[in-house]
């Protein structure tokens, strides 16, 4: 018996969820059909296969949501008390709690990330959200505000692909809580488990309007953006989207909060438990294939263990199972569309033609679908592209340094400032280190941990504002009393 | 290997002239350490692997075949030694495929008990000694006690270090006494010497950066395997530390070339757990180690889950424990 330990496969069963055909908008509580009868097609990345066929909203739809969240907003939601409100941030709670399973297979349908990922993170953390923002919905006096918060009003919401369920419960659970309503854009490549979602705010008997959302792409955005009737825009997303974002609202009463890209520094110390550092690198860059905005995808590594951190990561990714998302053990899944694809097959051609080494474990990719093998960059520097650019995709760029000034200097010198990992067993100096880190998350000893208690966002180009927390709630509440 | 072998493999290894305590010191406390939190952590994610059809028969028959199937009891008796090596030759008396255990692991005095049971069988008899399970006489004592097992015919010895001298920092006293007692496990002219494994006793060592310092003293004074536990002491086996030890045992490869094998013992009881452990092994030290010459369970009930489990997928249907024999 020739010892070879294979895992069968074991594919998370698609009957729990059932796809319709083509959606509608979602547009004060009904699914309506869009103006212009346009639609587009959402496809699995993981098989090119085509899911479903979706509307596209025009500015003319955008309008009808906006309005309808207004009518919500004036009529329900703006009078309704914040425990009647929260009630109701509960119920949906443990409707995706109850529904877990049907989210995580539709997700992982839909974004190709692995069934495991949408599973044990995706939905369990939405859920969260949800939860934390409900105990949060009758107590925004105590919050450390002011003494009578205030809502906004209609938020335009545009959220990414790469955690579209995460990133719907980030944006909808505070502005619901503090008392706003919502028109809400999902991402073009990954809306249905936001239509999902719309059928839980029935269920959940939300009053009408107060949560809308329209599907479609960048001219859909930017309806929302230019619409005269938001009182905020929140964006998760692309660095080039935040600034046209902010171009289009200035001067304008409009207040933005906006969440962009990143190009995070891990700091491996070489007096860090270098086993537990080499897990925090794999997660911190190859977690949902690297489409993750706080990814740690540089690596600054003391060039005293370097060698032995390279070694000990190649190691570790020959084990990364790679290929199947519905496969509960796979651990890398699809990139998330062709462009995504072509996106970090340039840069990564521009890594290899600037004079850094390439590597990659022996995968064999699935040969439909949009794949790209975990990619390791060694001899990267400061000038690299790939070292500068955000690439959002399975490609880590390993620096050295030898000196705890030079690690702040290189980990600060991007036009990122995100997030930031720091491993050491020296309690002492992770504290020195993460003062002196220009990012808005720093993880010590850890990566990629999200919790709804906790502010997010960035430094720099990686944008304004802050969701999560109570600094998040700050960014839905008009705390000055002005109103 | 004589002491004085392992002494001076000890002293190339550390690049030092003689082997001090503060010499052993500085090499242990060299190895990177342990973040508690991310190794708890690594063992969870590796305990989510799914284990189905056809790998989980070939798991269910590897984890049979790494049985250290144990009794280690005071009221044990030559009787309940025989059942037991009846038991560890032929498992399932239903089903004559199913693969014997690796050994049978008793107290030093049921040794010939043992041997005679299982002659003419590849499987081992194992013997505790060194004052198992507390490990607290004196060292004459303790390698009486293992020159007993070896001439019994033992072809391991699962000996236990001195806890009391590790964590009061006397690294070269632990390292003296497993050399010591490897030596005892040789025998003269072709036969094979006993395998020696050593007991890390890690429920008692308090720390994972212990549990990781351990596992390397024991390696370099020459130990064939690192085990867990004597099973007498809560906790047991656990994930996490069992993933400490298969780093170990890499990095150790990597480090001299050599394997050195592990042993989880006590509180392995379903094959659920067993699979997860099979998992780790593949994943962390590799496949290599996905045999009994160099991974073990010692356990006594575990055996029973994994007959019933294996009747399961041979029948379809869940038997029940009256359908597998007691011992």
């Amino acid at each position: 018996m020739t010892p070879k330990f294979e895992y069968a496969p074991a594919p998370e069963s698609r009957s729990v969820v059932d796809i319709a055909s083509s959606y509608g908008l979602f547009i004060g509580g009904e699914f309506v059909d869009p103006a212009d009868g346009k639609s587009f097609k959402t496809v699995n990345p993981a098989t090119e296969e085509k899911l479903s066929d979706v509307s596209e909203a025009s500015a003319a739809d955008v309008d009808k949501a906006v309005r309808a969240a207004r009518r919500a907003y004036d009529r329900t939601w703006s009078r309704m008390s914040g425990a009647e409100r929260g009630k109701y941030l509960y119920r949906i709670a443990r409707l995706l709690q109850e529904r877990a399973r049907e989210f995580a297979v539709l997700e992982t349908l839909d974004n190709g990330k692995p069934i495991k990922e949408s599973r044990d993170v995706d939905v369990p953390t939405a859920a969260a959200h949800f939860f934390y923002h409900a105990g949060w919905a009758d107590k925004l006096e105590y919050a450390g505000l002011g003494p009578a918060p205030k809502s906004l009003g209609v938020v335009g919401q545009v959220i990414p692909w790469n955690f579209p369920l995460l990133m719907l419960a980030w944006k909808i659970a505070p502005a619901l809580a503090t008392g706003n309503t919502v028109v809400l854009k999902p991402a073009e490549t990954t809306p249905l488990t936001a239509l999902l979602f719309a059928e839980v705010c029935r269920q959940a008997d939300l009053p009408p309007g107060v949560v809308n959302i329209v599907t479609g792409a960048g001219p859909t955005g930017q309806a929302i953006v230019e619409h005269p009737g938001v009182d905020k825009i929140a964006f998760t997303g692309s660095t080039d989207v935040g600034k046209a974002i902010a171009r289009a609202v200035a001067g304008t009463r409009k207040r933005v909060t906006l969440e962009l890209g990143g190009k995070a520094a891990n700091i491996v110390f070489d007096d860090a438990a270098i086993d537990q550092a080499v897990e925090g690198i794999v997660n911190g860059i190859f977690f949902n294939q690297g489409h993750v905005c706080c990814a740690g995808s540089r690596l600054l590594v003391q060039e005293s263990v370097a060698d032995d951190v390279v070694h000990r990561l190649q190691r570790r990714l020959r084990t990364l199972r790679v290929g199947d998302p519905m496969d509960k053990n796979t651990d890398v899944g699809a990139i998330n569309s062709a462009a995504q694809l072509a996106r970090i097959t340039e840069l990564t051609e521009a890594g290899v033609a600037e004079g850094a080494q390439r590597w990659s474990p022996d995968v064999e990719l699935p040969k439909r679908g949009y794949w790209f093998a975990p990619t390791v960059f060694t001899g990267v520097s400061q000038a690299h592209r790939i070292a500068r650019e955000e690439i959002f995709g399975p490609v880590l760029s390993v620096l050295t340094f030898r000196t705890p000034d030079e690690a702040v200097a290189k980990a600060n010198n991007t036009p990122y400032g995100l997030s930031a990992g720091i491993w050491s067993e020296k309690g002492s100096r992770v504290l020195a280190i993460a003062d002196k880190l220009r990012a808005g998350v720093v993880w010590a000893n850890t990566f990629n941990r999200f919790d709804p208690t906790s502010p997010f966002g960035g430094y720099k180009e990686s944008g304004y504002g802050r969701e999560g927390g109570r600094q998040g709630l700050a960014a839905y509440l008009d705390t000055e009393g002005t109103h | 290997m004589s002491p004085s072998t392992a002494t001076s493999q000890a002293r190339e290894l550390l690049g030092v002239a003689s082997l001090t305590n503060k010499a052993l010191r500085t090499w242990l406390y060299g190895l990177p350490g342990v973040d508690q939190v991310g190794l708890e952590g690594r063992a969870a994610a590796l305990a989510t692997r799914s284990i189905k059809t056809d790998s989980k028969a070939w798991a269910i028959d590897t984890a049979i075949s790494m049985i250290d199937l144990t009794t280690l009891e005071g009221a044990d008796t030559p009787g309940k030694v025989r059942s037991l090596c009846a038991k560890a030759q032929l498992p399932d008396p239903s089903d004559l495929s199913t693969p014997q255990v690796a050994a049978v692991c008793v107290y030093n005095d049921l040794v010939g008990v043992a041997k005679d049971a299982l002659q003419g069988s590849d499987i081992n008899v194992a013997a505790v000694a060194t004052a198992f399970p507390s490990g607290r006489a004196s060292m004459p004592v303790k390698l009486a006690d293992t020159r007993d097992a070896v001439e019994a015919g033992a072809d391991e010895v699962d000996m236990v270090i001195d806890r009391g001298a590790f964590l009061a920092g006397d690294y070269r006293l632990v390292f003296d006494q497993i050399a010591a007692i490897k030596e005892a496990c040789a025998r003269p002219g072709d036969t094979p010497d006993a395998h020696l494994k050593v007991i890390l006793e890690t429920g008692e060592l308090a720390t994972y950066d212990n549990v990781r310092r351990a596992s390397w003293l024991a390696m370099l004074a020459g130990a064939d395997f690192i085990k867990t536990s004597t099973g007498k002491i809560q906790p047991a086996a656990t994930m996490p530390v069992t993933l400490l030890m298969l780093e170990a045992v890499r990095d150790w490869r990597e480090l001299t070339g050599e394997m050195v094998g592990v042993k989880p013992a006590g509180g392995i009881r379903t094959s659920k757990d067993a699979l997860r452990y099979l998992v780790m092994v593949s994943e962390i030290a590799g496949d290599d180690w996905l045999t009994p010459q160099w991974f073990r369970f010692g356990a006594s009930s575990l055996l029973t889950d994994l007959l019933l489990q294996r009747q399961k997928l041979r029948t379809g249907a869940y038997s029940g424990a009256d359908y597998v024999t007691i011992d």
